[in-house]
Order: structure tokens, then sequence, then C-alpha cells
């Protein structure tokens, strides 16, 4: 319960002494807890990290990835990550900014990742996200496409798929589609 | 019979105010002087002014509360009339906050009302502590922590670690959602905060982008897609406005184009609504329900007239009515209102050695401590690059990276040790300054 009379001690009181109050800058639970997975990261060397917004944003930052094993070898793909205040309550948003021909990636950046959104827990964090997308490249896999036509391919005429990988990272059309350079 | 003078305003009100009861919080004082300074010196904030915030308005004017103000950044919507009741039709597009206000003054005289017309975040901290008491009627859990580590940021604790109550921000928080709802004390440093029962939350429900792409199986699969897959694919580049009519409508008819082809029923344009916006129907009793325990708990704690619920209450009205409160217990270890270790320290001590005395300390024996301030990371162990970009804090005063304030709280994350094993641990760490309240005495004895 509030004591009245001290409430009316202390709002003479703050008349006397206005403080102009200063927004301070709060930091989110959110914020800390992903302050917490940052400091822990433990990439492989295939994977880097790059904070555009300086080292107080941690909220936005990119991962890239240079598979050293399978139909990927040797292509740097960039992801972007935003990071909602709400975290770890909510998955972080990852977009591909590289155009890849992959099953599991389609032409607008979109990953489909379990972890990113129905498989998500709390108790993930950037890490196991980071390691995530790095099996996207050594193993991907034709039942959850989001490019089909990449999927079949894969599922169909593994030799044709290993192909196409190769040209899109080169640069060159595969289909109808081209893609830049990214080697 | 001569008639009796017609029943006070008060009459109910005088009921719990004017007499003792076996009830009563410890210092209750009945009497008329209760009631007044009630009137005239318990302020209460109502964040939000709509299904929650136009019944909590009504609620407190007529309980006794006579200042009172109100912040919500929305503009009223045709689709609010249905319980937002201080709303009408000519109402559509002012802002929910000042007609909210301006009616409720209307109707029940003596109360006053300021509204606020924007974010809760464009306010100062120093407008949070100008009230007694925070009456929450919000809809997101982004909005609930804002608030909730705001008035958890004025609790401060004494050097047994125990909170000092004058510190203390009572808020009592309301939310529904269709035929449920919960009413909650929140007393900072007593009761556990919004973010110690923050796992209470479940997971959010989300489809896989594939079962999207591939193999939607009802409505809601076809307008995700249409909202996430195939807007992006149209419009790239352009940002998805869930307030946009015209978005809206594309994503529904994408969405009905995507249902047809795959043979899939029950695609209108408010389940098109309501999944992309996550809105459920809103129904008026369950707002009314849920107001009137938080208005009730909020006269309990500006006045003692009776014990507060303790500390969660639920409602479910879904199939007859069932209501429990719950006690939940405070983390002790909560990051917005536990006491965190207090460490004192020397003004000359440097981010090192502060890192270094972290290893030492009894209650926290935390290894490679990455330290965070007020959103600054000071120092960051990994990864390499952000190493590098904060290696050089290490030789400067934390008093100086602390913008020289006597004392604060920062954060610390690193391995500390559990029994015998080592994890990894977040910690809260209260940092004061010695000597700098001393020299302050000092000043003033000489001036005396």
């Amino acid at each position: 319960m509030i004591r009245l009379f001290k409430v009316k001690e202390k709002q003479k009181e703050l008349a006397e002494n206005a403080k102009g109050g200063s927004p301070i800058k709060k930091q989110t639970a959110g914020e800390l807890r992903l302050h917490k997975d940052i400091s822990e990261l433990n990439l492989p060397k295939s994977c880097s990290i790059s904070f555009p917004n300086g080292k107080d944003d941690l909220m936005n930052f990119e991962v890239s990835i240079r598979p050293d094993e399978g139909y990927y070898v040797g292509g740097t793909f960039l992801f972007s990550f935003q990071v909602s205040s709400t975290y770890p309550h909510e998955a972080p948003k990852v977009k591909c900014k590289t155009k890849v021909y992959h099953p599991n990636i389609d032409l607008e950046g979109n990953v489909c990742l379990n972890i990113l959104r129905e498989d998500w827990k709390p108790v993930l964090n950037i890490n196991t996200v980071i390691y995530g997308l790095y099996h996207l490249f050594t193993e991907p896999n034709y039942e959850d496409p989001l490019n089909h036509d990449a999927a079949a391919v894969l599922r169909d005429s593994p030799k044709v798929f290993e192909s196409n990988v190769r040209r899109a990272m080169y640069g060159g059309y595969v289909g109808q589609t081209y893609f830049t350079r990214c080697m | 019979m001569a008639d009796a003078a017609p029943p006070s305003k008060s009459r109910d009100l005088d009921k719990l105010l004017l007499r003792p009861g076996n009830l009563v919080g410890p210092t209750f004082d009945p009497g008329v002087q209760l009631r007044d300074d009630l009137q005239e010196y318990a302020r209460v904030l109502v964040v939000g002014a709509g299904g929650l915030g136009c019944e909590l308005l009504k609620d407190l004017a007529l309980s006794g509360f006579k200042n009172l103000e109100v912040i919500d950044m929305d503009r009223i919507e045709v689709t609010n009339l249905n319980r937002q009741f201080l709303f009408r039709l000519e109402d559509v597009g002012k802002p929910k906050a000042e007609v909210a206000a301006k009616r409720v003054m209307e109707r029940i005289s003596g109360v006053n009302i300021v509204p606020h017309f924007c974010r809760i975040e464009d306010k100062d901290i120093g407008f949070y502590n100008d009230f007694n008491i925070i009456a929450l009627g919000l809809d997101s859990i982004e909005a609930r922590s804002y608030i909730n580590a705001v008035a958890c940021s004025f609790l401060e604790y004494d050097s047994d670690d125990n909170p000092r109550e004058e510190t203390m921000k009572p808020m009592v928080d309301g939310g529904t959602e269709g035929f449920k709802g919960h009413a909650r004390v929140i007393v900072p440093g007593v009761t556990p905060c919004f973010e110690c029962t923050i796992w209470l939350f479940p997971p959010q429900v989300k489809f896989p982008l594939c079962t999207l792409a591939e193999t939607p199986r009802n409505a809601a699969h076809c307008i995700e897609y249409a909202h996430l897959i195939k807007w992006d694919e149209v419009h790239s580049g352009k940002a998805f406005d869930p307030d946009n009519p015209d978005h809206m409508k594309w994503v529904y008819e994408e969405a009905v184009k995507r249902a047809e082809l795959f043979g899939i029923p029950g695609v209108t344009y408010s389940l098109t609504q309501g999944v992309v916006k996550n809105i459920i129907p809103a129904i008026a009793s369950t707002n009314a329900i849920i107001s009137a325990a938080c208005t009730l708990e909020t006269l309990k704690i500006a006045s003692g007239c009776s014990k507060t619920l303790s500390n969660y209450l639920t409602y479910n009205g879904v199939e007859g009515l069932h209501t429990k409160v719950t006690e939940f217990v405070k983390d002790n270890d909560c990051l917005v209102c536990g006491p965190g270790v207090l460490i004192e320290l020397d003004t000359t001590v440097t981010l090192k050695k502060f890192i270094d005395m972290l290893e030492e300390h009894p209650k926290l024996l935390m290894t490679k401590a990455s330290i965070t301030y007020h959103g600054k990371n000071l120092y960051m162990q990994a990864p390499p690059v952000l190493e590098e970009m904060t290696r050089s804090n290490l030789e400067l005063p934390l008093y100086d990276l602390m913008d020289k304030i006597p004392k604060d709280v920062l954060h610390a994350t690193g391995m500390v040790d559990k029994g015998n094993r080592k994890s990894s641990g977040l910690r809260k760490l209260r940092v004061v300054f010695k000597g700098i309240d001393g020299v302050t005495d000092m000043d003033m004895a000489g001036g005396a």
C-alpha cells in the first residue's frame, strides 16, 4: 500500500527541486540476452560476423559463410540478421543477401530453416542459428523446398544440380535466372 | 414519509474507506481524510486507451481517483467501436487518448484526465516517476516489457540487498484475448516483475516457410504465403504495412487465388486481417471484467483498504467461467528487478582491473566477462572483430566509462561456477564508487 502522507511529502519535495530527467537509453532484457549470445560466439573458420552499425548495435549484424565442403565449396554467402527487442521470445529474422541457387533458399532471400520459425525455442542462440545456416550449404535437402526447381534437380539428377550450383556461383544463368558471381 | 437525502456518490466507496475491517492492509487508516487524500494526492497513469484503457479510465474515475493521465499512440478505428465504448462513429480518426479523456471528464464530475497522444518510448523516464501507480491496458509483449523496465528502474536496494519501499513503483497489468484474460499486481522488489515470469508465454505460432511455399493445408497457410512470400516477389523492396488497407486487400486477393489453386476453403478478409496482424476478436465483457479487477487492485494499493491479490489472476470464460489467482515468486536473478550484486570501487579502477575482480568476487566467480553499460558495449570477449573494437577501453577507468556517475547498474556476461560445472551466466551488477558521496558531505559541512 502506498503511504499517502509520504506521497504528499515527496510531491512537495519534488516540486521544490524539480529535476529534469533526461531519457537514458533503456536496455531491454532482450538486448542483454543478445549481448550474452554475441560475447559467447564460437564460430567455425568458415563463418565470420560483422557489425555494420558499430560495436554498440548488436541487433543488426551480418554473417558471411564460406562453406569448405559440399556443393557450395568456395562460394561466399552473406546473411543479414535482425534481432528484435523481444529476443529470445522471438527468433532473429534472417535473410540471405546473396542470390543463390539452393533448394531451401528462394530468390528473394527467404531461408527455410526450421529453427528460424516453427522450431525456435528461447534456449537456442545466435551460435545455433549460424551453425544451422552453415548446415544448409553442406546438406541441402529437397524435402522442404522454397525453390522447387532446384529441389527437383537435386532429387532427380544430383550431377546436374552440382553443375547448376557451380554455374550460379561463377556467375551465369540457370534456366531463366541470372546469378551474380559469389566466389 | 420524508425523502432521505439522495445517496452520496461515494456511498459504495465509503463502505471500503471509512470503516475498519479484517482484510485491510497493515497501515490502513479509515476515515474521510483517506478518501479525500486519495482524490487529491493519488496520481494514476493508464497506459493504453483501447479496450482495457477505456474501461480503466471509467472505473478509476468512478472509484475516487481524480488525477488520471492516459497515454496512447493510436487513432480510433471503426473496428474499435464494439467495445471501446467512449468512442463514436464520428470520432474515427481522432487520437484515442484525447477522446477518451474528454468523454470521461464530461460524464464524471471532478475528475481530471490529461491525455498524451504519443508512444510510450517518447516520454522521459521522469514522466513515469510522477505517478503513484501505473495501470496497463497494453496489447503486446514489447510494450509491457518496456514499461516494466522503466518502473523497475526506479527500484533501489540498500546495502543489505533489501528493496527500498519508497522506490517501489506498483503496476497493475491487465490483458485480454477473446474470452480469456489476466490481471496481475506487480510491485518491483516484492512480487515477480514482467521479466521474472516471461517464461509463461507460449511459443509463437509460426508456420514453416516450405509449408507455405509448397504444401499449404489451411486458409492461414494461404494467407501467410501471400503475406510473407508472394508480397516480396511482387513488391520487392517495399515493406508490407499491415495498417494500409490497400496492402491488406492485395494480400487477401492473393490468398484467395492460392486457396483456389489448392482447393482450400475459408479465406475471408477478416481472417486475413486476423492472421496478418495476429488479432483475436475482442469481447467487451472480458475487457470489463479484467479492468474491474485491475481497478480494484489499484484502489487497494492506494488506500490499503484490503490486501491485494497475490499476484496473478487468470480468467477464462470460454465455457462457463473459471478464475484463479496464482502466487508467482520473484526471480532473484532477474536482470530487470533483481538486486544484482553490489560492487564498491575506487574511481581509479580500470575496466581491465574490474573484469579481473569479477573472477574473485565470492558472489560472482565470473571469468572472461564481457561488460555492457546502458547499451554501450564496454568490452566484448568475442567475436574477434568486437574484441578489437573494444580493447582500448580496458585501460580506461570504469568511472569515466560510466560517465562519472556515482552509482549505476551494468551487466556482465561470462563463465560462472555452478558447483563443479562452469556455464555461461549473465549478471546484473550494482556499481557504487567510493568517496564520491563523501566529498559532497564535506563540501556541505564546509559551507554551513
